[in-house]
């Protein structure tokens, strides 16, 4: 067991090296430096250079990368030049935002999804069955965007039944429980949009392994024990279908990342996605890098997640 | 004598297993949807590009009235105009015409790069195959979006053949995995063998002899893949990171509601381009889940 997590754990360490290179070199293409984010109009231009002379950026190109590496790893990223911050704080103040719409959206695809699957692998070929792939192949196909979007005109615009902006109202006080509910609210919508258009992946696999299990040995032993089919489902074929799901977890956090950049764009969510879409824009290299490369931290993270959920799940796969 | 006549023509068929082509034939006639899906598919794209490029005056079609600005629905307009009096329509057309050539050029460059190095590395296995797969597992695990992203911004003089192929870099992966499965799979098979056997050079036993078995798989993974490229780019193009700014797409269409004031009052400048990425992804998407059926003999409706 452990084995298998350090196996992994070494796996990361040099994924991670190449795309700290892949982003140091693309950082170091872009215009502008750590010391943009100082510069104003009464700056002295010689001031800067001396400045850039002491931080070592006319260093050669390794050098250069083994210093970036270790602030890095000691949490320093710079200072943003958009918001004249440290680029650390800033991130971690929409992280958390990115972390509440993130976690809503996992319980609520797990809670659509987990049901659906069950009922289409258990009625098999019928209507609600039929209608239940509909739903799954529609969902698959829909673009991100184009759903978040019609959900805001319709629920935002049309209806009003959710706010169509921000992540909590100003004028509530931080702590008591309305400023939570309103903060809940403001989430409910981009998490209900992720939340529909991650099922596919777990309906079909929820109900592919339901019709493989009917015809199982184990099945048909229960079966002729006298247990009733309600109860072979719910104490046999559930428990062994279900857990090989708790595997998909990682790749939820890894799509999660790639849709939160579309989702709070779209709902104006002030999470790490949007942050990454307005730095960009702005040329706010600092924050783009740190970014990048705390995503592709995430994103390594979830796939080792899931291997090691599927190694206790599945003893099998577990290396010796 | 029609009656006996039919009878000797199916009794033909159970001879001979059916072909690839009828196979698909087949299973498009028993599944009424995914024909009425390719046919209009087939329609839809052959009008665009027809009336993209012989019907559609760009310069006429890109000049600003601002005397029309928003105009509803109606006469002048079969769907409106946007902010700068445009007609949407147009937009439409020419903005699904640069999607699909993009989608299109995309699926065929992944295609055939990781066609041949999942050919490659199912084959050979060893060295290459480690290597390969290395980078593979690399590219996905990584956010790529957020690199094409990045790409896109850093690149000088940026373009359509640019942006083509930054796509390309960050998408063949898939296809080289699926491939490479397969192609190891069909590696171990008798057929292969006796062929190794006879002396036969490789280049040939994976050209013309693994290459033909897996053309189905192929088609199927172009198919889905084309219906993720034009999500991919419409999306991108959405976000403002896809084409340059001078060519017009789907996604740069629908990028117009993100301005509430078209989001609620001016759906007809934002809703069309919406419906018709939606419609074309369902009707992509359920083309290739037929030729997926059809692809395996387990799951054949016909």
């Amino acid at each position: 067991m452990w084995k298998t997590i350090v196996r992994r754990f070494l796996i990361m360490i040099p994924q991670l090296f190449v795309l700290s290179v892949i982003i140091f070199v693309l950082a170091k293409f872009m215009p502008g430096d750590p010391f943009t984010g100082l510069i104003t109009p009464q700056t002295d231009p010689a001031r800067i250079a001396e400045l850039q002379e002491k931080a070592g950026l006319h260093d050669p190109v390794h050098i250069q990368y083994l210093r970036w590496m270790g602030n890095a790893f000691q949490g320093d990223f710079g200072l943003s030049y958009t918001y004249k911050r440290d680029v650390a704080a800033l991130i971690g103040e929409r992280a958390m935002n990115t972390f509440w719409l993130s976690l809503l959206s996992v319980i609520l695809l797990y809670a659509i999804a987990i049901p659906l699957g069950i009922l289409a692998g258990r009625y098999q070929n019928s209507r609600l069955d039929k209608a239940i792939v509909l739903y799954s192949f529609i969902t698959y196909a829909i673009p991100t965007f184009v759903l978040a979007l019609v959900f805001l005109f319709l629920f935002g615009y049309q209806l009003e039944w959710f706010p169509t902006k921000g992540s909590v109202e100003i004028g509530y006080e931080p702590g008591t429980l309305r400023y939570f509910w309103n903060k809940f609210y403001h989430i409910l919508l981009p998490a209900i949009t992720y939340a529909i258009l991650g099922t596919t992946g777990i309906i079909q696999y929820l109900r592919s392994e339901i019709i493989d299990a009917k015809a199982m040995d184990y099945v048909r032993t229960a079966r002729s024990k006298g247990i009733p089919m309600r109860k072979v489902y719910s104490k046999h074929i559930f428990r062994n279908s279900l857990l090989p799901i708790a595997a998909f977890l990682g790749f939820t956090i890894t799509g999660l990342l790639g849709g939160s950049i579309f989702i709070e764009t779209i709902f104006g969510y002030p999470g790490m996605g949007q942050l990454f879409v307005s730095s960009i824009s702005s040329r706010d290299y600092s924050v783009i890098t740190a970014l990048v490369m705390l995503f592709g931290f995430l994103a390594l993270l979830g796939s080792l997640l899931s291997d090691i959920i599927m190694s206790i799940v599945d003893p099998r796969i577990r290396i010796e | 004598m029609a009656k006996k006549r039919k009878y000797k023509k199916k009794k033909s068929y159970v001879n001979a297993p059916p072909t690839g082509m009828q196979v698909v034939f087949r299973e498009f006639m028993k599944d009424k949807l995914a024909l009425f899906s390719l046919l209009a598919l087939i329609v839809v794209i052959v009008g665009v590009f027809i009336w993209a490029f012989f019907i559609i005056d760009q310069q006429q079609l890109m000049r600003i009235s601002l005397r029309d600005k928003f105009g509803a629905p109606g006469e002048k307009f079969i769907l409106g105009a946007d902010q700068g009096g445009k007609d949407i329509l147009g937009q439409i057309i020419v903005g699904a015409k640069n999607s699909l050539i993009i989608a299109i050029s995309i699926t065929l460059i992944t295609g055939i790069f990781g066609i041949i190095v999942g050919l490659l590395c199912g084959y050979f296995g060893g060295w290459i195959d480690n290597l390969f797969m290395r980078i593979v597992d690399f590219f996905v695990t990584i956010p790529s979006l957020m690199l094409i992203i990045v790409f896109v911004t850093v690149v000088p003089k940026y373009s359509v053949g640019a942006f083509i192929l930054i796509m390309s870099l960050f998408l063949w992966t898939g296809t080289a995995r699926l491939i490479r499965s397969k192609a190891l799979s069909e590696s171990k098979r008798d057929y292969v063998l006796a062929s190794k056997t006879l002396g036969t050079n490789d280049f040939v036993i994976i050209v013309r002899e693994i290459l033909p078995n897996l053309s189905s798989i192929i088609i199927v993974e172009l198919t889905l893949n084309f219906a993720g490229n034009v999500g991919i780019e419409t999306g991108l193009s959405y976000l403002g990171f896809g084409l340059p700014l001078s060519t017009p797409s789907l996604g740069t269409l629908v990028a117009n509601a993100n301005n509430p004031l078209v989001l609620q009052q001016y759906w007809w400048v934002w809703l069309p381009a919406s419906i018709f990425i939606l419609f074309m992804m369902l009707g992509i998407n359920y083309v290739g889940q037929a030729l997926r059926r059809a692809a395996d003999s387990r799951q054949r409706l016909g």
